[in-house]
């Protein structure tokens, strides 16, 4: 198990460096430079516009620059936005990121608090009038776009009813301490709802055909047999069996959940990564729009790596060679 | 006495299939509404005599009306027209984008299950890259990095970000395939890496490429309203459902014209749930095992 962890590990560094290398030559590919902008202006002078290129490493050779820009990288220096004057790129990020974070987290534990009591149920009672609602519910989940969605919950939740607002992550700046929290999280019900939304449905279909497979199998019947209570039947012997194939999705639908996130941000003008990730490719910032998707992606090569390392420890049955 | 019972002529897989297929409630109900949303996609000209792309600057954000059944939008387009246009650029986007990635799926995952070692190892690991990146951030940033977006451009991008799942699922297959005793066979009497590709794999293989392709093809209608949704889609003024939701961004339209962003919205819902279910209902049909209905 230890041999396989460390070779995942191994694994893990060649696809980073590969991935900022996409992401790198993506942001060569963008059209121009920091200083295009600057060249149409005629009081900068060509001269001076050269020393500036040289001086930023402009015209080094192609794999210096990604080295220097792979190390700056490293150490969390992302540059300087193109579009908000004067601000670093770091600091953009960090002041969007706790938005997006609580926003994920709150989605994902809706998701799970929702999806697997339902998936479990539905597979202990098949074809009950219970399950056929659930399997509604995921056909509707899994069909319905998130963006409008979020736009039904704000038309009835927001303006018809009134209950939830409708944007932003709190009131005002009046409200503190535990009012403040309450606050947060009342203005996150929408979003994370609209959010969790399609992972709810598919978890529960996979709960529910993971629970199914285990109950028909023997070691099911034969905790049966010797007399086990239903109740542990289900906790020491289904759920933990049931449980593994939920951890692995858990680590590719973190991906799903991150690219969710940006479009339900935009919905709920919510002031997290994602606005930021749209507003950036709509003014062209690209120190903002590289950082982020290098972020993103870093993100959820970690998650993959976390869910199989996961995955290893909790299935000995599995070998690895 | 001559018997003359008849031999019945043996079913092929594919009949089979298609048997199993038919007797499906709700994947026959899906294919009459996709057929029903692709007839309202065709004879949109009949159906209403506006032109989706005509703004009268006059009539902005006008309610239902004999002459607007659904009203205009805020640049003074009748949104019915839209609609019924809509249906039409996003069925051929859903369609193309689908098309467009089965085929680089098909091909890529067909070399890497086929010849593996070295072609399958780089085929896999620049799946495994593109994967890493989530999808939607990957081709937003290559929006981005574009002048122009157009349905072209738009469903090349889609493609070359989302091949890789399918080409995991047609690698798998083929990578069984290939150690069959038919192949073998098929190898010895001297047929071809193309004859045994076409011949031999494809049809073996075609069950799940056929239910992913179609499957694949709801995603995508759901990928491109997103994109048009933000504004990185489609561009304006071309009538597509997810830039008519869009106009639900402003909310005074959101609040005052339902009529403007629901009929869309239920648009894409409907056609989405139609596919899934066909998608599904071919699953079934295509798996032997499979003893549903």
């Amino acid at each position: 198990m230890y041999k396989y962890i460390i070779r995942r590990i191994l694994v893990f560094i060649p696809m980073l460096i590969v991935l900022s290398m996409i992401i790198f030559g993506l942001a060569k590919a963008a059209p121009g430079d920091p200083f295009t902008g600057r060249m149409l202006d005629p009081t900068i002078d060509p001269e001076v516009y050269e020393q500036q290129r040289e001086a930023l490493g402009l015209n080094d050779p192609v794999p210096i620059q990604y080295v220097n820009w792979a190390s700056r990288m490293v150490t969390g220096d992302f540059g300087e936005s193109m579009y908000y004057k004067g601000r670093s790129v770091a600091s953009l990020i960090w002041e969007r990121m706790p938005n997006t974070l609580y926003l994920g987290l709150f989605a994902l534990a809706i998701t799970l608090i929702v999806s697997i009591p339902i998936g479990i149920y539905s597979a202990r009672n098949p074809y009950s009038i219970f399950d056929y609602g659930a399997t509604t519910f995921g056909f509707f989940g899994l069909a319905v776009p998130n963006f409008f969605f979020g736009l039904i919950a704000i038309y009835l939740f927001a303006i018809k009813l009134g209950w939830f607002p409708s944007q932003g992550t709190i009131t005002g700046t009046e409200v503190t301490g535990l009012q403040e929290f309450f606050d947060r999280i009342h203005h996150m019900v929408l979003p994370g709802i609209t959010l969790g939304l399609a992972g709810t449905a598919s978890y529960m279909r996979y709960m529910r055909s993971e629970v199914l497979d285990v109950l028909s199998s023997d070691y099911i019947r034969t905790a049966k047999a010797k007399g086990m209570s239903d109740r542990n039947v289900l906790y020491k012997h289904t759920l933990r069996n049931a449980m593994i194939p939920i951890i692995t999705l858990m680590g590719f639908e973190f991906g799903a959940l991150l690219s969710g996130a940006i479009i339900t941000e935009q919905v709920f003008s919510y002031p997290g990564l994602g606005t930021l990730f749209i507003n950036s490719i709509t003014n062209r910032d690209y120190p903002i729009i590289m950082a982020i998707a290098l972020l993103l992606g870093v993100t959820i090569l970690i998650g993959n790596l976390l869910a199989d390392i996961f995955y290893s420890i909790v299935d000995p049955r599995i070998r690895y060679d | 006495m001559k018997s003359h019972r008849k031999i019945k002529r043996a079913q092929s897989p594919l009949q089979l299939a298609l048997r199993r297929f038919i007797k499906n409630k709700l994947a026959l109900a899906g294919i009459i509404v996709l057929v029903l949303i692709t007839l309202g996609a065709i004879f949109a000209p009949l159906l209403s005599e506006h032109d989706p792309t005509y703004g009268d600057l006059l009539k902005i954000e006008k309610v239902p009306s004999d002459e607007h059944i659904l009203g205009t939008d805020g640049s003074g387009r009748d949104n019915f027209a839209r609609l019924l246009y809509g249906a039409r650029i996003s069925l051929i986007v859903g369609f193309s984008a689908m098309l467009f990635t089965l085929i680089i799926g098909v091909v890529l995952g067909a070399l890497a299950g086929y010849y593996g070692g070295k072609v399958d190892n780089l085929i896999m690991r620049l799946a495994d890259l593109i994967l890493a990146i989530p999808f939607l951030v990957l081709a937003l940033t290559i929006i981005a990095l574009l002048e122009k977006v157009t349905i072209t451009i738009f469903v090349t991008v889609i493609a070359v970000t989302t091949w890789p799942s399918l080409t995991r699922i047609v690698r798998g297959t083929f990578l069984s395939l290939r150690e069959q005793e038919f192949v073998l066979g098929a190898r010895a009497i001297g047929a071809s890496d193309l004859r045994i590709i076409f011949k031999h794999f494809i049809p073996n293989a075609i069950g799940p490429i056929i239910v992913n392709a179609t499957l694949m093809m709801a995603s995508m209608i759901i990928i491109e309203s997103a994109l048009s949704f933000i504004g990185m889609g489609i561009p304006q003024p071309t009538p597509t459902w997810g830039n008519m939701i869009s106009e639900a961004q402003n909310i005074r339209i959101l609040r005052n014209h339902p009529e403007a962003w629901i009929p869309p919205g239920l648009g894409i819902l409907l056609t989405v749930l139609a596919i899934n279910f066909i998608g599904d209902g071919l699953r079934d049909a295509f798996d032997p095992k499979s003893n549903r209905r």
